[in-house]
């Protein structure tokens, strides 16, 4: 009973660092119809970003846990909403008009560009990220060993969350957000700018990828250029999962894979960690296409 | 002239659908483009608010040439649209889809006046005003595009279709408020109408489009008691 306890909370905990993940891809689809396949990368930039920071922030801040945490984390979250904004101006923003094939290619471009580049700038083997909160054990005991991280990633994730949700469903900008999402060329005869939408969509997501690289890599404290890989394809499985465009169904498709990753592999083995998604992508694929919450190209954001 | 066209073209692929279209409309007035379906009127309205490519002629606002300027530029400048098919986002509610009209603006005080302006005006958006776009009926969505237009607080208002899918005794109502909006708000209005007959009865200037170009212009009273017309569009023998 104790031991599905703890794997709950740990896949809850992972789920929601999918969740964040997820959120960027389905913004992103629900404002282009587009996969952004270099999100993962991003993610992983984000994480490096982290590992450089952290050095010069802490003393600044006097090294104190908590402090240095917040600050690492915004500097990443900025570092890849600019990296975001970059990407999108340049490398999809030329081929909006084109077919989306055009763009999906040139995103598996981008993605192989900053996994290679990385391997370029920060060497190919991996590196030890700083503990920037001490991990303390809250309970540890012979049936639950609950450490403060899972609740830190949750509570983090779960912040960031209610702070998305309030942007998308209460702000101008979040309200332009979901009037793109649903009309380019309604949205543009209200007076929105949809090049400024499309970049704050992207900001917004690669932030959102950065915070859950720091949470990642604080649960996973060993970063490599690579790293971004399953992480994102998980994610994306997520988005799909939960109903791609859809914020709540990233969000579920999160936790689930979370859950199920952290189920399987332990009770079944471990072997099938990284199998589990795929085989849930497959069988969304199947027989529900539009996933959970999807509603086939209606109120999608 | 606050707006003028010259010999607009706007083609779909190999369809042309406007072939040199030149029209004029001056500030104050209620002008009315009217022809049958296919003539071109949508494209021109299209056209004229940036949300479609021309492929030949210019359009200026205020002197101002705005034929390739991206569309929210020209919303700023003044020009806003009640489009064809009403293009109302379902996902939002209709008090948003009001404040997506008045996007530009930032004087909260002149959007909440304008606000209570269009309830006065279509007071069944007020019941509506908290339900998703997509579940209000055909009528309310058209008030709710006129309503959202007006929100930009446009200098020229462009209407196409505004009496499309609307229940008979509505269209009377619909007519009345864009004759409200020009005496009241002082808005210019370019009225694109199958209902010839309602738009010739409150439009100052009419033009008569035909596949895709300008078959006679002219006050609207001469253009209503012009016998071709009437046997043409206002189905009289
Ligand atoms: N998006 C489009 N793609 C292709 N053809 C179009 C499109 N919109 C309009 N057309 C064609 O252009 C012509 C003019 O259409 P339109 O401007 O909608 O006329 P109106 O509003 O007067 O009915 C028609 O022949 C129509 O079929
Ligand atoms: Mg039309």
């Amino acid at each position: 009973m104790s031991e599905l306890l703890q794997q709950i909370i740990n896949g809850i905990s992972m789920g929601s660092i999918y969740a964040l993940i997820a959120l960027g891809y389905t913004m992103v689809y629900g404002i282009l119809r587009f996969i952004n396949f270099a999100h993962g990368d991003v993610f992983m930039v984000g994480a490096f970003v982290g590992y450089f920071v952290a050095p010069i922030v802490a003393p600044v801040v006097g090294g104190s846990g908590l402090a240095a945490a917040v600050l690492v984390m915004m500097i990443s979250m900025l570092a890849c909403a600019l990296l975001g904004v970059t990407i999108e101006k340049l490398a999809y923003r030329p081929l909006r008009s084109r077919p989306k094939l055009t763009a999906l290619i040139t995103a598996i471009g981008v993605s192989l560009f900053l996994e290679y580049g990385g391997q370029l700038v920060f060497g190919p083997d991996p590196k030890p990220f700083p503990a920037l909160i001490p991990s303390t054990m809250i309970v540890n005991s012979k049936f639950l060993v609950l450490s403060s991280n899972s609740l830190v990633v949750i509570g983090t994730a779960l912040l960031l969350m209610v702070l998305l949700r309030h942007i998308i469903f209460r702000t101008r900008m979040g309200t332009a957000m979901r009037a793109v999402s649903y009309d380019h060329r309604a949205a543009s005869l209200m007076g929105i700018n949809i090049d400024s939408v499309i970049s704050f969509t992207f900001a917004l997501g690669s932030g959102l990828a950065a915070a859950a690289a720091i949470l990642y890599a604080s649960v996973y404290p060993s970063i490599n250029p690579l790293m971004g890989l399953f992480p994102g394809l998980k994610a994306f499985v997520a988005a799909v999962l939960g109903g791609i465009g859809n914020l709540y169904g990233a969000v579920i498709g999160g936790m689930i894979i979370g859950l199920l990753e952290t189920l399987v592999t332990g009770y079944i083995s471990p072997i099938y960690r990284d199998a589990i998604s795929f085989a849930v992508l497959i069988l969304i694929l199947l027989f529900r296409p539009a996933g959970i919450l999807g509603r086939h190209e209606t109120e999608k954001v | 002239m606050m707006l003028e066209i010259d010999n607009l073209e706007v083609a779909y692929g190999a369809v042309r659908a406007v072939k040199g279209i030149s029209l004029n409309v001056a500030q104050g007035k209620i002008v009315t483009m009217i022809g049958a379906n296919g003539a071109g009127k949508s494209s021109t309205l299209r056209a004229i608010s940036g949300i479609t490519r021309t492929s030949g002629g210019r359009i200026r606002f205020d002197g101002r040439d705005i034929t390739t300027m991206p569309a929210h530029k020209i919303v700023a400048l003044g020009i806003s649209q009640a489009p064809e098919g009403r293009m109302i986002f379902a996902n939002l509610t209709a008090r948003e889809n009001l404040a997506m009209g008045a996007y530009l603006r930032r004087d909260t005080e002149g959007i909440e006046k304008d606000m209570d302006y269009v309830f006065a005006m279509f007071p069944k958006l007020k019941d509506r005003i908290d339900q998703p776009g997509g579940k209000l009926s055909g009528g309310e969505q058209q008030m709710l595009a006129i309503a959202r237009a007006l929100l930009a607080r446009p200098r020229l208002l462009l209407l196409d279709e505004p009496s499309l899918g609307i229940a008979p005794i509505l269209v009377r109502t619909i007519f009345e408020k864009i004759v409200e909006i020009n005496r009241e708000l002082g808005t210019t209005i370019l009225l694109v109408e199958q209902n010839a007959r309602m738009a010739l009865s409150i439009a100052d200037y009419a033009y008569v489009l035909e596949t895709g170009e300008v078959r006679l212009h002219g006050n609207a009273a001469e253009i209503a008691s012009d016998d071709e017309i009437r046997k043409a569009y206002l189905g009289e023998r």
